[in-house]
């Protein structure tokens, strides 16, 4: 068994451009504290692509809003986390300095357009306006510079976009808006939460070759955090898979769609409907993540896991290393003879039949 | 199948978070005591409200006048107890009435939009660009011996064309929301949308402009008072007073500072409730996601 | 320019029912649906332009059936979705819901017309008013259409929300405390609370994560199957409307560029939109690289689409000439059930003898990419 391992990858190896040592960023709620993010590390390296999937609940976006200093009270990010960025510990920062980051050195797109975007400002004075914080660009100027953005984004007839409002736009416009907004200064690390959900397929292939390209240009690292694993098989190096706030399988990604290590992995690419595929219903993963305000003891996907063993309830499982850059949270690692015999998951079982 | 039952997270009835918040009792304290000021009148002095005690004419603060006498020899403390009276019942109708005017136009311009939303703003624009304290001296000489409840009127009638504008912007940027779009698809009538989609979430401008309505009736009512167009003598409001102890200003300086300094008091009070109320009103607990 | 065509499809060719579904009358039936947006500019509001959101749609829906839509983002799906339960006027055009002319309907009969098609929302974020408990929401329906009121609608909403798998206790917490995946189940549950018999579905998986997606898809399903519940299933995740779809219609800039069963539209797609569309699909396998049609060209705006085909800008057809961009091609039936607009996949009605008239090279030839 290895212990769990630092946020820094392989000694040796060029200093990563963001790395995230045991970030926990807790809410402190009526109802107790909600463990929201609890003890995540991972790292980006200069120029890569990590992808960040995982259920709906588990912390993504909490996790990516941490690295932006964005936690609003009552949330925190507890003492003893790290997050380090071009060098510097961005946990300590001034309020000051960190302004100069956001927006500048780390861009965030936001997952909700709608709730992103000012319904009362233009989208083009929204997007200028990033602009104008970070440069001393003259009105005009930023303006020029939102609408070339735009059109970047492969939005139709930019200039006249741009004087318009939110709801005016249709979804994928406005997340295309978003993205605008965040590639506006050239940033170093781009936070992408879900970007291009509620974009079709050809503007979410644009978008991706654009955010390629940039990174090809400018050598751009990008968070990438999607549920759409078509995404991230297409452009990801590696993944992180996050459940209950944790990371639970780290890997390159050939390797993780090939050999999914984590049950919770596997549940998930049986979920995905396939092209070509059709199944007469599609598989889920029966339960739902548990509460963060009481993850569960042991391991926290247990319920939901056909696996699952004694074992699994009484000891926490620390991410295994499985050699190649791979680890995973789930003791099958050290008893892999396990995986041969599967069963109803709990979660399944409770469930009273119609 | 059925789906199995899913389990909320972080999940909690938002509760309301005043119960901790530091401003929240000091405002609501300092207005409670206010409000027990004006209604216990008659019991904390022994003294009538414009009972003129000859030969203690301009006595400064003592223990038996602890806020001093004024030109005629009345308890400046009865005064401004009797006074507030007045002054927070003036305010507290004016602002019941100008917040529910501003909010009716306001609504209907947002909802409507188009035509009525134009024609609506441009008429608050015009009401706005009225210079209206002059407007309120000029209507107070022609008429001087305004009845209070017609002045009352008149200070809530002039003082809701800003709130308008506020919730008519809150009300534009809320009809573009789906759930509206979601109330009309089950068949909801417009007036039906207004009070229980549209409104509702506009509360919290409406709440804190009204705060901010109440001070600066308050305000206007003292500077009109002040300036001797106001409630009339024998009627005590904090303006009233004041404006008796200007006169004397220089050598009674405390006809003219204690009600002025309930005016600054009250009216602080006042402008910090609103914020609470707005932060408590809000079950949006969880911004993200 | 040319004048606005009367939409792709021409009035009187009518998708012909192809499924075993598709007997008795249609439960709805759109045509010719235009919508255009008046573009304003400066402070007087003044009208430069219109935005043709929607520019001819037709199409029909029988009950129990699926029709999924799909096309590039802002190519009017919200619009057409909308305009069919009339929560936006359509600039011309009608839509018939049970025989009912729905664009006629007023006041009360509008309103009880709403009891009987539905929508669930893309965004489950906005789509519920945050200071309304869920039950309230679900409640609403039953109290306008006085289907239960007191104790009988607290047990309906119950009933709902265990329904679409959510706990009955449920029913008195704020939209706030809910993820993405369980207030979408309310957006549904919503919908249901009324017992209509066509839904329409904008999107409503696309917040989802993959796992939440296949119980929504799930429970959609089981809805159709137990109730006879119409979808008009919007979407841009093709491989979930392969899923969920008996036909597929394609849009592009207003118009439907293919129209056909799913099976025949993933297997043959055949107008060259649809091609790239199908190819710019991500496929989750990291060892694949995926043999992508890139589509070059400016995207169009819809405030000034190109004439003739509007897809001809963009097209990867080897076979596209002068003719392309004259001639507006109608949606027409290519084989049995199978419609698709463009003039250069044979067969076509709009002759050699007329393309070559309009400035046209190149004989039309079938092309299918490899996909
Ligand atoms: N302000 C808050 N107060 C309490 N709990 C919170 C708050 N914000 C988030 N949470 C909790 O933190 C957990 C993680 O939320 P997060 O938004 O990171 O999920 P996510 O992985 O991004 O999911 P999705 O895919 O649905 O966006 C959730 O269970 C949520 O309830
Ligand atoms: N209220 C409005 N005012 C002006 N233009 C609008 C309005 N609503 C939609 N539009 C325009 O109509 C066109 C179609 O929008 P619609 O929302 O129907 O697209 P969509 O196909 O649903 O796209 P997406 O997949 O991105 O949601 C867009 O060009 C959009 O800008
Ligand atoms: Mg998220
Ligand atoms: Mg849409």
């Amino acid at each position: 068994m290895t212990p769990p391992p630092k946020g820094a990858d392989a000694p040796g190896a060029e200093a990563p451009l963001l790395s995230v040592t045991d970030l926990r960023t807790y809410f402190h709620t009526n109802n107790g504290v909600a463990r929201a993010v609890d003890g995540v590390s991972f790292t980006v390296a200069q120029g890569e692509t990590v992808g960040l999937v995982g259920e709906s609940g588990c912390g993504k976006s909490v996790t990516a809003l941490s690295l932006m200093r964005l936690i609003q009270s009552p949330g925190r990010i507890e003492p003893g986390s790290s997050v380090r960025f071009e060098g510097t510990e961005l946990l300590t920062l001034s309020e000051a300095d960190m302004r100069r980051v956001r927006g500048n050195r780390m861009a965030m797109v936001f997952q909700e357009p709608m709730s992103a975007l000012n319904p009362v400002f233009t989208v083009g004075d929204q997007i200028a306006e990033v602009a104008r914080i970070h440069s001393r660009a003259s009105r005009r100027d930023a303006w020029r510079q939102a609408v070339a953005m735009l059109e970047l984004t492969g939005m139709p007839a930019p200039e006249q976009r741009a004087h318009e409002y939110p709801h005016q736009l249709s979804g994928g416009m406005r997340q295309r808006v978003l993205i605008a907004m965040a590639l506006m200064m050239n940033p170093a690390l781009i936070v992408a939460d879900e970007p291009t959900t509620a974009l079709d397929v050809t503007i979410q292939a644009q978008i991706l070759e654009l955010l390629a390209d940039l990174q090809r240009r400018t050598g751009t690292s990008i968070l990438m955090i999607t549920h759409d694993l078509g995404v991230i098989a297409e452009t990801a190096r590696r993944v992180i898979v996050m459940y209950a706030g944790e990371v639970v399988e780290q890997s390159a990604v050939g390797p993780l769609f090939a050999t999914p290590h984590h049950p919770y992995t596997e549940g998930l690419l049986a979920a995905m409907p396939r092209m070509g595929r059709r199944r007469d219903r599609l598989r889920v993963i029966p339960g739902t993540v548990p509460p963060p305000t009481d993850w569960p003891t042991g391991c926290r996907f247990r319920a939901r896991c056909q696996y699952s063993w004694d074992r699994c309830a009484n000891e926490h499982p620390p991410l295994y290393d499985l050699g190649d850059g791979r680890r995973s949270r789930c003791h099958l690692a050290v008893e892999p003879g396990r995986r041969a015999h599967p069963h109803e998951p709990l979660a399944a079982q409770a469930v009273p039949a119609r | 199948m059925p789906l199995p039952p899913l389990l909320i997270s972080g999940a909690s009835t938002p509760a309301p978070r005043w119960r901790g918040s530091k401003t929240a009792v000091v405002a609501c304290a300092a207005l409670v005591v206010v409000v027990l000021l004006a209604l216990l009148a008659p019991v904390l002095t022994s003294y009538g409200e414009a009972q003129i005690l000859p030969g203690s004419e301009l006595l400064p603060p003592s223990r038996t006048h602890l806020f001093g006498t004024d030109v005629l020899g009345r308890d400046v403390l009865t005064r401004v107890l009797y006074g507030s009276r007045i002054s927070l019942g003036l305010a507290f109708l004016a602002t019941v009435v100008a917040t529910a005017l501003g909010t009716a136009v306001g609504a209907a311009a947002g909802y409507s939009g188009g035509r009525v939303d134009a024609l609506l703003m441009r008429l608050v624009d015009t009401l706005l660009a009225l210079p209206r304290v002059l407007l309120l001296i000029g209507l107070l000489a022609i008429w001087p011996q305004l009845p209070l409840h017609v002045f009352v009127l008149v200070l809530g009638l002039t003082a809701w064309f800003p709130l308008s504008r506020l919730v008519r912007a809150e009300v534009r940027a809320i009809v573009t929301r789906d759930h509206v779009l979601a109330a009309r698809a089950l068949g909801s009538g417009h007036l039906q949308i207004v009070f229980r989609h549209v409104l509702p979430n506009a509360i919290g401008t409406v709440l804190v402009a009204a705060p901010l309505i109440a001070g600066g009736v308050i305000v206007l009512e003292a500077g009109l008072s002040f300036l001797g167009v106001g409630v009339q003598p024998p009627t005590a409001s904090w303006g009233s007073i004041a404006y008796d102890g200007f006169e004397v200003v220089n050598s009674a300086w405390w006809v003219a500072l204690f009600p002025g300094l309930a005016i600054a008091f009250t009216v602080t009070a006042i402008n910090m409730l609103g914020d609470v109320l707005r932060d408590a009103l809000d079950p949006r607990q969880l911004p993200l996601r | 320019m040319t004048p606005p065509s009367a939409g792709v499809g021409t009035p009187d060719v009518h998708p012909t029912p192809t499924t075993s579904r598709q007997s008795g009358p249609p439960l709805l039936e759109v045509r010719d649906l235009v919508k255009h947006f008046p573009i304003r500019r400066g402070i007087l509001g003044r009208t430069v332009g219109h935005v043709r959101a929607v520019d001819g749609v037709s199409f029909q829906l029988w009950p129990g059936e699926t029709l999924g839509l799909v096309g590039e983002s802002g190519c009017g799906k919200s619009t057409t979705g909308r305009m069919v339960l009339r929560l936006l006027e359509p600039s011309a055009g009608s839509v018939h819901f049970d025989g009912a002319d729905v664009l006629a309907l007023s006041g009360a009969r509008l309103r009880a017309m709403r009891r009987h098609a539905q929508i669930i929302f893309q965004d489950p974020f906005s789509s519920l008013n945050p200071r309304m408990t869920i039950g309230a929401a679900i409640r609403e329906g039953l109290t306008i259409h006085r289907i239960a009121a007191g104790e009988a609608a607290d047990r309906r909403v119950r009933e709902l929300l265990s329904e679409v798998g959510l706990r009955p206790q449920f029913a008195d917490r704020y939209p706030h405390e809910f993820s993405g995946g369980q207030r979408q189940r309310v957006g549904i549950a919503r919908a249901l609370s009324v017992s209509p018999r066509l839904i329409v579905c904008d999107e409503p998986v696309s917040a989802l994560d993959v796992s939440v997606q296949a119980q929504v898809v799930n429970l959609l399903q089981d809805l159709q199957r137990d109730r006879g519940l119409a979808y008009l299933f919007i979407a841009h995740d093709l491989s979930v409307v392969e899923h969920i779809a008996d036909r597929v219609a394609v849009m592009y800039l207003g118009h439907i560029v293919e129209l056909a069963s799913a099976t025949d539209i993933y297997r043959e797609p055949l107008m060259p939109y649809t091609q790239a569309l199908l190819s710019a699909v991500p496929v989750p396998d990291p060892t694949v690289r995926s043999t992508r049609v890139v589509l070059s060209g400016d995207v169009p705006s819809p405030a000034n689409p190109p004439s003739g085909c509007v897809f001809h800008p963009r097209c990867q057809h080897p076979r596209k000439d002068e003719a392309c961009t004259k001639l507006v091609p109608p949606l027409e039936e290519k084989s049995a059930g199978h419609w698709a607009a463009c003039i250069k996949q044979p067969p076509t009605t709009v002759h050699w003898e007329v393309q070559k008239a309009a400035g046209g090279t190149r004989q039309p030839e079938r092309y299918l990419p490899d996909l």
